[in-house]
């Protein structure tokens, strides 16, 4: 495939891990914030390939992870409703709620529907007048421009039975979150490629400025996440504070303005809870009151539903670089992809189903 | 019709329509429009003289040795993809679980469950691509059933077979035999079926060119068998994918298996659609694949007669089975690194981006 083959080139991979090899000196603690990146991390073992003196944590950026359990449970009180059609991206179907998953709520008779995009649930709103269709809007900056294109579609097609419900997410504030921790281990992170290729890095300067950390934008590919950890230690070997780009071919620094702006004419910055993390302030976007139409939360009557975590699961603590997969000892017991406690062992990019599935 | 044309001898019903268009609820109903179904549609098509003999089940000569059976259920849709079909793989599906203990199949089963208003020319394709399916793997379809279900209450039709083989003199093939240094090897590319079947059903977004490779193995394992009898294990990874079949076999065997990731072959089409819908190849399905455990002196040679099949051209070594992590299974890298391949957990899902 082009531009993926070539980016997984066992040479090329060999070539930037000897220079990584070549570079420390002293050990760092890198973090990268993406859960696509944890999941290319420990698919193709680079951590393995890394000097000893480099440990990598895994960041808060699953976007099936952090999506609060109380807005689980609102989902499948909606989904249960007869008179809805209930779409949400397929990883969101197995996530536990307090009490059941979107699997169950099918087997009961309620109509959920794995969607690849939000538009395919506007088409179903066209073709499906009498029924409510929900889209379950979750993530982070990147699925962001799809989701608000679905409502601003669905505005201009004059839809009155399409909704969705908002649980978005949002880098920087999460990235402040973590260094400002008291318990802050973290030296430097590798950006994730993705959201900045939507909101470029602008964002980042001031948090570098303010926790005196360096930061570079990292892509996927083995060789992206070789070079974004590459960049990042001769950043902290040579003792600089600045956002670096190694994902130059999808970034730039200002990013996707046309993007950016159907964004920021659909949403606005809200506090957003983070499962197992807690609230994160001004840390995600909602609906502006313009489009409360399109919310889910105000046409359906859910506000009253309220939910706990599992105890056990110490998917907050991986979420913030705290601890490991192997420090839970839950992990791999009580714990596995077929039941799990937590959304870190759902989703395919949550940590803890990363070293279940692909560690010893 | 004119009123000239219509001759009545008395109060008698009209008589029913013949239904020839689509099935109805009589076409299952035992009566003789069962009858005539059966006449008709698979009689024609199945032809063999255990079947024409019409009894409540089928004659068949015992034969010696031991029997390898196997029953299957069909319910894929769409009913046609590119590639195959229902019926392709009702008769592939059925004819490879038999196959794969080493056994020669010789007689297919079918329970056939229509829903009420599936057209006639539906099933009649489904028919012939099941003969034409079953004369490349060589068996008899011997006895069957058809029931029909009310509109709705099945996706157009089901298909149940079930399959019996004799197993060859002095053959031991089983999940349980592997041995630690034997060679795994894989006879072609891997997740062609699910990938077709996806995109058969519209959800991959974009047009593909990907075709099932839905196809009876029985007569590349024969010439396997011709060169070797040191196969000690054969598997087709069918829902689940290698990887979900690996983990089986590592698991009944007590052994481990280290696999080679650069080894393994998936077409750039499908890997293209694996990677748009955040799907692992090694977890989609195939249908006209094999696994073949083999020991190590004998590998070579199983090899090379693969390759001279039809469905074994594309045959590689992709690994070998290691008496250390018992019942697991893990894959180099081409970076040089493992990792381990787990089982599918439960339905395959995309992910989110």
């Amino acid at each position: 495939m082009k531009y993926v083959t070539e980016y997984r080139d066992a040479a090329l991979v060999k070539n930037v891990i000897e220079e990584i090899h070549r570079t420390v000196t002293r050990p760092w603690t890198l973090m990268e914030i993406c859960g696509g990146q944890t999941h290319a991390i420990v698919r193709h073992g680079i951590d393995q390939l890394l000097p000893h003196q480099i440990e990598l944590v895994h960041g808060p950026g699953c976007p099936v992870c952090v999506t609060p359990l109380e807005l689980i449970d609102k989902a499948l009180e909606i989904a249960s409703r007869p008179d809805v059609i209930f779409c949400s991206y397929g990883d969101m179907l197995r996530v536990p709620g307090s009490k059941r998953d979107l699997f169950s709520i099918k087997a009961q008779g309620g109509d959920v529907r794995v969607v690849y995009s939000p538009l395919d649930a506007v088409t179903l709103a066209q073709q499906n007048p009498a029924k409510q269709i929900v889209f379950f809007a979750i993530g982070f900056e990147t699925t962001a421009p799809p989701n608000v294109m679905s409502v601003l579609q669905a505005q201009r097609l004059g839809l009155k039975n399409f909704s969705i419900l908002v649980s978005h997410v949002r880098v920087p504030p999460a990235i402040s979150a973590i260094l400002g921790s008291p318990h802050n281990r973290v030296q430097g992170f590798l950006l994730a490629g993705h959201v900045c290729s939507i909101m470029g890095y602008w964002e980042y300067p001031p948090l570098v400025e303010k926790y005196k950390i360096p930061m570079a934008v990292t892509g996927f590919e083995p060789l992206d996440v070789a070079q974004g950890i590459l960049t990042t230690v001769q950043l902290l070997e040579a003792g600089k504070v600045e956002v670096a780009n190694a994902y130059q071919r999808a970034v730039t620094l200002e990013g996707l303005k046309p993007a950016q702006d159907a964004i920021n004419k659909v949403f606005m910055e809200c506090d957003r809870k983070w499962r197992g993390i807690g609230e994160i302030p001004m840390s995600g976007w909602g609906l502006r009151p313009e489009f409360d139409q399109f919310n889910a939360e105000k046409r359906f009557d859910v506000d009253a539903i309220r939910a706990e975590e599992s105890p056990l699961c110490i998917a907050g603590q991986i979420l913030q670089g705290l601890k490991k997969p192997h420090d839970c000892s839950a992990f791999g017991k009580q714990c596995t992809p077929d039941n799990p406690l937590g959304a870190t062992m759902v989703s395919s990019e949550g940590a803890c189903a990363a070293y279940y599935r692909y560690r010893e | 019709m004119t009123d000239e044309t219509i001759n009545v001898e008395g109060a008698v019903c009209a008589p029913s329509l013949p239904h020839t268009e689509q099935i109805v609820m009589g076409h299952g109903a035992g009566g003789r429009m069962s009858h005539q179904l059966i006449q008709k549609m698979f009689m024609p098509a199945f032809q063999n003289s255990a079947l024409q003999a019409g009894d409540d089940a089928a004659l068949v000569l015992p034969e010696h040795g031991r029997l390898s059976i196997s029953t299957d259920a069909h319910v894929v849709f769409p009913l046609f993809f590119p590639g195959g079909d229902i019926g392709r793989l009702a008769i592939c599906g059925t004819v490879n679980d038999v196959a794969m203990l080493g056994a020669q199949p010789l007689y297919i089963t079918a329970g056939f469950i229509l829903e009420e208003g599936l057209p006639m020319d539906t099933l009649k394709r489904v028919i012939e691509s099941m003969r034409a399916a079953a004369e490349e793997a060589g068996v008899q379809i011997v006895a069957g059933d058809t029931k029909v279900v009310q509109r709705g209450k099945a996706d157009g039709l089901y298909v149940t077979t079930a399959g019996v083989g004799v197993v060859r003199e002095g053959v031991n093939i089983s999940g349980a035999n592997a041995k630690v240094g034997d060679a795994v090897i894989l006879s072609g590319s891997i997740g062609d079926h699910g990938i077709a079947v996806l995109g058969a059903r519209g959800e991959l977004g974009f047009e593909s060119a990907i075709q099932s490779d839905v196809a009876p193995l029985n007569h590349l394992i024969d010439a396997m068998l011709e060169v070797s009898n040191n196969i000690h294990v054969l598997r087709d990874p069918t829902r689940g994918g290698l990887a979900t079949t690996l983990n089986e076999i590592a698991a009944q065997s007590k052994i481990g298996i280290m696999l080679n990731e650069q080894a393994i072959s998936v077409h750039p089409e499908v890997n293209a659609a694996c990677e748009m819908l955040g799907f692992d190849p090694l977890y989609v399905a195939n249908e006209g694949k094999l696994i073949a455990i083999v020991a190590k002196e004998d590998a070579e040679k199983v090899l090379a007669v693969m390759k001279r099949t039809h469905y074994g051209e594309d045959a590689v070594i992709i690994g070998e089975v290691q008496g250390s992590l018992k019942g697991r299974v893990l894959l180099k890298t081409a970076y040089g690194t493992t990792r381990v391949i787990d089982m599918l957990a439960g339905e395959m899902l995309p992910r989110i981006c």
